[in-house]
């Protein structure tokens, strides 16, 4: 069976090299204890994409379990109000659980099982990340435990209460910022007594090698069905694509596939925070130099020792002080470019878009959003620019409403 | 041949284990460090590793995490370490090797590193988040210029994934006795001293053991297969009483010393 799902052979198939480098990005700092762990998901990785009854079983979940594909849809309104080119929404806050995060779960969970391992474990930012893989792991009956941040706990409760129903264990991290950083951080402390057995699904394309080849090659699936719905609904392909960019990964998956369309202007959206001060923002791409974090040779937020500084972002998902080394690459190679988007500018774009289309859009998009609106505006009607709607925002609706109240009262 | 080789050739010629002790860097400040790092040398011990804080250690429990923050919350910065470390090197007789994240190590440039902590009469690294396949330049450069890196075997290393890192180290390897974190632990793994054995027959580098070590009762299990011992969280947990109370620096200090004189007398004695 052709999948219409999974990945293809691609143009830019080279990348990872053998060592998990884009460019000189990537790469594997991770103790020693666990490399065995690296090699052998490698491995059940690459036969897995070989094995025809690994990727219909994944097929068959992505389309029954999951919806895809998911709609390409003509935000009308929206581009009404932005004057310049069709804006387009790419669906991912229609999948399952409310955004792209479950396309990976499933298949990490697939090779979870493929690897004989008996449980999982996973960090969460958002909250996201964490219900997808909640949800994967009930699906199957594996048990699994959740890293999460006590400051992410306390502004995305509707995710946690979704895990907790969904049998996850929720393990509350009371170290550093208490954010995303922290919660990978203690997944990583985990994985390093418990590799035997366990296998850690890791929700962005950050991370040792293989993570940011496995988490791209599942999530470019929502850049391959843009291919597929442009050609239909234009008999083309769009005129720019525009994605957010915390770790990245609906970003890879958005633009992998698009990366040899070298027409295609890519745009990726970073968490500009409050102000372009250190501590302020979590802009790795725009702010960053190369570094190492989290496993990986990427941009990073670090002081002159090499210290990760800390991260502001009003969204949880985006607050993190690293990038996936793929966009690094992008960078650059200059085939991405990365532009930082501030809070303010996320909330407005959350309500125009709930006011005008009917979507409440999660924080993370709304910053794709706010500079797909930008990007738009330098654009002809007759162009198209595609930007990627990761998830939803009921989760956020709280802590957006507390956000205002705060500006309101700043005000008078 | 570097100090840890000179080191390692006396003690086989003596017929001793090393005993080395792990304190982290400006925990609860830099000249607590140097009275402590002069403390233990002044007991017998043999080497000391010397942590340098970082904000995102993955390899580390609670206790030597928790004194990483603390220290990096005193404002202990890297060319401070590197004074300190350069007036107490002088003074003792001991090597000093650093455990320290590659993170801390490319921000500053790997041959600007090697030359401060060369400078700072400091031996060697252990870099506990670059596996082997990663060290290649940094491996050449401490090879061109004596200075020992401290290449890691573990539990789940493959067995001929560990004779490649042997050739890759130099000053000794650290074998990690456990799969997990540092911290303390009650039992060390049955297969301990037959994965040792096997190592002992492969190679001819000094072999020490940390992670987890912190009792009388490992010492007799490790002295007959390994060359030498680290021990970090039994006594970073010591010195945590010290940054919890800053007046009772003279107890804790001699705490510490009582600890490693009961190791060191268990090794040797």
């Amino acid at each position: 069976m052709t999948s219409h799902f999974l990945p293809e052979p691609s143009p830019d198939a080279s990348l990872p090299d053998g060592k998990g480098r884009f460019g000189e990005f990537g790469g594997r700092f991770v103790p020693e204890t666990l490399i065995a762990a690296l090699d052998q998901l490698e491995t059940e990785y690459y036969q897995s994409r070989n094995d025809p009854a690994f990727q219909t079983e994944l097929d068959v979940l992505l389309r029954d379990f999951v919806g895809r594909p998911s709609p390409l849809y003509f935000a009308k309104r929206l581009t009404e109000h932005c004057g310049g080119a069709q804006i387009w929404f790419k669906r991912e806050d229609l999948n399952h659980t409310g955004a792209h995060k479950i396309n990976s779960t499933l298949g990490q969970a697939l090779l979870t099982i493929r690897m004989g391992k008996k449980r999982v474990i996973a960090e969460t930012g958002a909250g996201q990340h964490g219900v997808a893989t909640a949800t994967a792991c009930a699906h199957f009956g594996i048990p699994c435990v959740i890293y999460m941040g006590e400051e992410d706990i306390r502004r995305q409760q509707p995710n946690v209460q979704s895990m907790k129903m969904l049998g996850a264990e929720i393990c509350p991290v009371t170290t550093g910022s208490r954010t995303l950083r922290d919660a990978v951080n203690q997944a990583m402390r985990d994985w390093m007594s418990s590799v035997a057995e366990t296998h850690y699904i890791l929700g962005s394309v950050v991370g040792p090698h293989p993570f940011p080849l496995i988490v791209r090659d599942y999530q470019a699936v929502i850049g391959r069905e843009t291919i597929r719905q442009s050609e239909e609904r234009f008999g083309r392909l769009p005129d720019a694509v525009v994605a957010c960019v915390g770790g990245g990964s609906n970003a890879a998956g958005m633009f992998y596939p698009f990366v040899a369309e070298t027409d295609v202007p890519l745009v990726g959206v970073e968490a500009g925070g409050e102000s372009d001060q250190p501590g302020r923002h979590a802009s790795s791409l725009t702010f960053g130099k190369p570094g190492v974090l989290h496993g990986s040779f990427s941009y990073v937020l670090q002081d002159e020792d090499g210290q990760t500084d800390d991260v502001h972002s009003a969204s949880a998902g985006l607050d993190y002080p690293g990038v996936g080394p793929e966009h690094s690459h992008w960078k650059s190679t200059g085939r991405v470019e990365y532009r930082s988007c501030r809070d303010d500018e996320a909330l407005s774009a959350f309500d125009l878009v709930a006011r005008n289309e009917g979507i409440l859009p999660a924080l993370e998009t709304s910053h794709a959003i706010a500079k797909g609106m930008e990007v738009a505006k330098e654009r002809g009607k007759d162009e198209v620019v595609v930007i990627c709607l990761s998830g939803r925002g009921d989760k956020d609706a709280g802590e957006i409403q507390r956000l205002k109240n705060e500006a309101a009262a700043r005000r008078t | 041949m570097s100090a840890i080789d000179e080191l390692f050739q006396q003690l086989k010629s003596e017929g001793k284990k090393a005993f080395m002790p792990f304190v982290t860097a400006g925990d609860p400040n830099l000249e607590f460090t140097a009275a402590m790092l002069e403390r233990l040398d002044a007991e017998g011990c043999h080497l000391a590793e010397l942590g340098i804080p970082y904000s995102d250690p993955i390899a580390d429990g609670p206790v030597i995490q928790a004194s990483y923050t603390r220290s990096l919350q005193g404002g202990t910065k890297l060319n401070s370490i590197f004074s300190m470390a350069s007036e107490v090197t002088a003074e003792i007789s001991m090597p000093i090797v650093t455990m320290v994240s590659y993170a801390i190590i490319y921000r500053m440039g790997i041959d600007e590193y090697l030359q401060q902590a060369i400078d700072a009469g400091i031996s060697g690294a252990i870099v506990p988040d670059m596996p082997v396949d990663e060290s290649d330049e940094l491996a050449a450069k401490c090879k061109s210029l004596d200075f020992s890196l401290i290449q890691l075997i573990t539990p789940t290393t493959p067995r001929d994934r560990a004779l490649q890192i042997a050739k890759q180290t130099t000053g000794f390897i650290y074998y990690v006795s456990i799969t997990g974190i540092t911290g303390e632990r009650t039992e060390l793994p049955s297969d301990l001293a037959d994965n040792l054995r096997w190592l002992r027959s492969v190679t001819d580098l000094p072999i020490c053991v940390g992670f987890g070590i912190s009792k009388l009762e490992h010492v007799e299990v490790l002295k007959s297969v390994a060359d030498g011992l680290i021990v970090g969280s039994a006594i970073v947990r010591r010195i945590a009483a010290a940054a919890n109370d800053q007046s009772n620096k003279e107890e804790v200090m001699n705490d510490v010393g009582g600890f490693a004189q009961g190791m060191l007398a268990a090794i040797n004695g």
